[in-house]
């Protein structure tokens, strides 16, 4: 198909032709970077926590004062929620992951070190953790049963004799701490001048909540020291049966009451209810950008029919001695449809470079990370196909001019 | 003459009616998407005691160790426990307080109300006043009463209502942590969004329910929450008054522009003498923020708000341009009557004035639906769980702004094809026919 007349069509209609190409160009521009955001907001809750997470629940609580048998209490709690049947394990601890609030501490590779290699969140919790929460230990080993220490004796014992012989942290985090490769048996020291030997390591252990960015978010340390309920608040049991989980946690509520009721109960969850708690605003800002492109692609594509049909309106006569001159309908379809493609082409090229400058835009202003190339086509090819649709029923009308028209006066 | 192209539009409106629909959809779509993230903008943005914000302060120290130590950096958030008690002693602003959160067990004294918690404030009694606390009932307590550790509190309507029926209940008991409080005030409708007095603990969501002498929490060893850094040798207890932690929020009511210069040097001197004393390691670095330069600071609007702002605003130009085209194309395909105006002796303002008013009404039913919309996007955000969400409300300012954006969009929509229009050519047009 010769385009010239085509161009030549297009010059003489220079305002018109020049506003389909910039709204092309504009929703390009945005859409490249809107898809390109969803992609980067449903990879983030992709993230593997390293838990078992569909088997998972919680309890937290809280006691009404003080209470000076908060441990031996804690020992009950635990026996009563081990008994439910459908619970494999249950564990005491401070945080959990994605669960927002959190403990962190630097880490220090000799006692004297001026400044934190870096920074780690700090899991504690009473034996079984492990095994609660499902982490997959890579290499070492399990806390010994005569390494656990209480927090209360940690927090009051002074710096030279406090003693938390061992730690397991994450693989990310042993890479970062020790780039040879060797950290099992090392030491690392955050409470006290003692240190702890690094007896395992656990591939993947998500914070509580991100801090310092994507990497430093499987920064992450279980500490053999056993936290009473009055101070980490958090029961957590794996329920092998995730259909049990509703049930299970009915049935703690009364276990716990039933060992002493004069606790407040603040909540209980599932882990699939913390993850989408932690996820809700990636979670609703994705589908605010997918209802924003398709609005921006019916707008545009709206547009394209709009000018469309006016042209195929102010062109009838034209056409109509076309085709009384032999063109065939076909060959009317087909030039609505390659003008709608050179002005899409013009608008996705310029588009192109409008997405990649709002992405700088967006990169010093916001955080985001650059735009890949990958993304530059899929935007091009939407619009040319949006472009299409959106032609082809004022295509199909200028097809359907009979040759007849010619003979009439306007 | 207006009310002339009023009737030429709706002639015109009545001959493209899908055209015309579309042209109000796309400027309504543009209008609704903008100002609903706009005025969520506006409101997450907003002054939460206007008025009286540009008199209260947030104090900042620098009390780190060296290590870490960088020149320049910003000092601390929060103070400590010895830097705040110190300063409040000295009391040398017109009123300050300090502050920090937690949470409290409530016991109701009412048969069939189970015991829960509450989030709690502790803080000094210079905090009703500065704050300009509404009271319904009593008061707050008094400085003696901070001197005595005195069991009182002040606690919010909503609570007073679950726990005394909504009747006056100064003087009544009311346990918290345990133990029995009086109480000494019950709080009107405050409710100071964001919450910036501690952004830690949250950043929207009103007053905390219970507020209790802050020497008497600590009397108690009341949970805390919030921020707590430390640094050094943190063994211990954090919340202790010689601890290397900081956790405290602290304020101070001064006057005017003076006041604030003579504070802060008396931060500075302060600083000086502590670190001469060498409780400080580091050389003095203090902040003194207005209410509003401390929102800014924090910036307490999320980046997710900013971001929508900026595309809703991409799309209304993405409508606006369509509309700019459809408007071209409604226009042009008149040529033919504008070439007879124009012949009958209507002059090239004329049209482009007749064009515009047509442009204008698109505007107008476009707001009005736009506005639509935009009570329908805020309703929605209103439903997402979002700490702000039961804030976000459609006020006048912003319903106002609604209207003068629609119109102004679409006039300026409208400018390029009306100038198209009038440029048309009597002749050539009356010769086409």
């Amino acid at each position: 198909m010769d385009i010239r007349p085509i161009c030549s069509t297009l010059l003489r209609h220079k305002t018109a032709a020049g506003l389909i190409v910039l709204e092309v160009a504009l929703t390009c521009a945005i859409i490249c970077n809107a898809v390109f955001m969803i992609g980067s907001r449903l990879e983030r809750m992709q993230r593997p926590t390293g838990i078992a997470e569909r088997e998972l629940v919680r309890v937290t609580l809280a006691g009404i004062g003080a209470d000076a048998d908060a441990s031996a209490r804690t020992e009950q709690d635990l026996a009563a929620l081990r008994a439910i049947p459908g619970v494999r394990y249950a564990a005491a601890t401070n945080e959990v992951p994605l669960g927002g609030s959190s403990w962190n501490s630097g880490i220090r590779l000799t006692p004297d070190q001026k400044n934190d290699t870096t920074g780690a969140t700090n899991y504690l919790g009473t034996a079984d953790l492990l095994e609660t929460l499902g982490v997959r230990l890579i290499s070492g080993r399990d806390f010994l049963p005569e390494e656990y220490t209480d927090a209360r004796t940690v927090q009051s014992t002074s710096e030279e004799d406090t003693r938390v012989p061992s730690v397991i942290i994450t693989k990310s985090l042993a890479d970062k701490l020790f780039p040879a490769g060797n950290a099992l048996g090392q030491t690392l020291y955050i409470y006290g001048r003692n240190g702890h030997k690094v007896v395992g390591i656990i591939d993947t252990l998500l914070r509580p909540s991100e801090r310092g960015g994507d990497v430093a978010f499987n920064y992450s340390t279980i500490f053999p020291i056993t936290v009473g309920y009055d101070v980490g608040g958090t029961y957590l049991m794996r329920v092998p049966d995730p259909s049990q989980r509703a049930r299970v946690l009915q049935a703690a509520r009364a276990a716990l009451n039933r060992v002493n009721p004069n606790r407040i109960i603040l909540g209980t969850d599932t882990f699939d209810e913390i993850r989408a708690g932690y996820y809700q605003n990636d979670r609703a800002m994705a589908w605010l950008l997918v209802v924003v492109c398709v609005a921006l692609l019916v707008v545009t594509a709206f547009g394209v029919i709009g000018l469309a049909s006016f042209w195929v309106a102010q062109r009838r006569r034209q056409i109509g001695i076309r085709r009384a001159l032999g063109a065939t309908r076909r060959q009317v379809l087909r030039y609505f449809q390659t003008e709608n493609f050179l002005l899409s082409s013009m608008g996705i090229v310029i588009g192109m470079l409008l997405a990649y400058g709002l992405n700088q835009v967006l990169m010093t202003h916001y955080e985001l990370p650059r735009l890949p190339l990958l993304y530059l086509p899929v935007g091009a090819l939407l619009l040319w196909a949006l472009g299409q649709v959106a032609v082809l029923g004022p295509a199909l009308r200028a097809a359907a001019v009979p040759p007849a028209v010619a003979t009439r006066s306007a | 003459m207006f009310g002339y192209y009023l009737q030429l539009a709706l002639r015109s409106f009545r001959r493209n009616r899908v055209l015309t629909a579309l042209m109000v959809l796309a400027i309504a779509l543009g209008i609704g998407a903008s100002m609903t993230t706009l005025t969520v903008y506006y409101i997450l943005s907003g002054d939460p005691l206007p008025g009286q914000s540009q008199h209260l302060y947030e104090v900042q120290l620098d009390p780190q160790s060296l290590q870490g130590y960088e020149p320049g950096q910003e000092p601390a958030e929060q103070v400590t426990r010895y830097d705040a008690e110190t300063l409040l002693a000295e009391r040398r602003a017109p009123r300050q307080a300090m502050m920090s959160g937690g949470n409290v067990s409530v016991q109701p004294g009412k048969a069939g109300l189970a015991p829960f918690y509450a989030p709690a404030r502790y803080t000094s009694a210079d905090f009703f006043p500065m704050f300009h606390t509404r009271l319904l009932f009593g008061q707050g307590w008094s400085a003696a009463d901070d001197a005595a550790h005195a069991r009182v509190a002040v606690i919010t309507k909503s609570l007073n209502d679950k726990l005394f029926g909504g009747a006056n209940s100064v003087g009544k008991p009311v346990r918290l942590a345990g133990q029995e409080f009086r109480v000494a005030g019950v709080m009107g409708d405050w409710n100071p969004n964001p919450h910036f007095y501690d952004l830690n603990v949250r950043g929207f969501g009103g007053a905390e329910d219970v507020m209790v002498p802050f020497t008497t929490s600590r009397d108690l060893n009341m949970d805390r929450s919030g921020s707590m850094d430390c640094w050094g040798d943190s063994k211990g207890d954090g919340t202790a008054v010689g601890a290397n932690c900081v956790w405290i929020q602290y304020w101070v009511e001064l006057d005017d522009a003076a006041q604030a210069s003579a504070y802060r040097r008396y931060l500075v001197n302060y600083s000086t003498q502590q670190h001469a004393a060498g409780r400080f390691q580091r050389p003095p670095n203090v902040r003194l923020r207005s209410v509003m330069q401390w929102l800014s600071y924090k910036q307490i609007v999320p980046g997710d708000v900013r971001l929508q702002v900026l595309l809703a605003f991409g799309f209304l130009l993405v409508c606006l341009v369509n509309t700019v085209g459809l408007l071209l194309a409604k226009f042009l395909r008149r040529s033919s009557e504008m070439g007879i105006r124009r012949a009958l002796g209507a002059s090239r303002r004329a049209i482009f004035l007749q064009c515009l008013v047509e442009a204008g009404m698109v505007g107008l039913v476009g707001g009005m639906l736009g506005l639509g919309l935009a009570a329908l996007g805020l309703w929605g955000v209103r439903h997402q769980p979002t700490q702000y969400a039961p804030y976000v409300h459609l006020d006048l300012a912003m319903l106002a702004l609604t209207f003068v954006l629609a119109l102004l969009a679409s006039l300026l929509a409208g400018v390029l094809p009306a100038w198209r229009a009038m440029q048309v050519t009597p002749a050539m047009q009356l010769k086409a026919q």
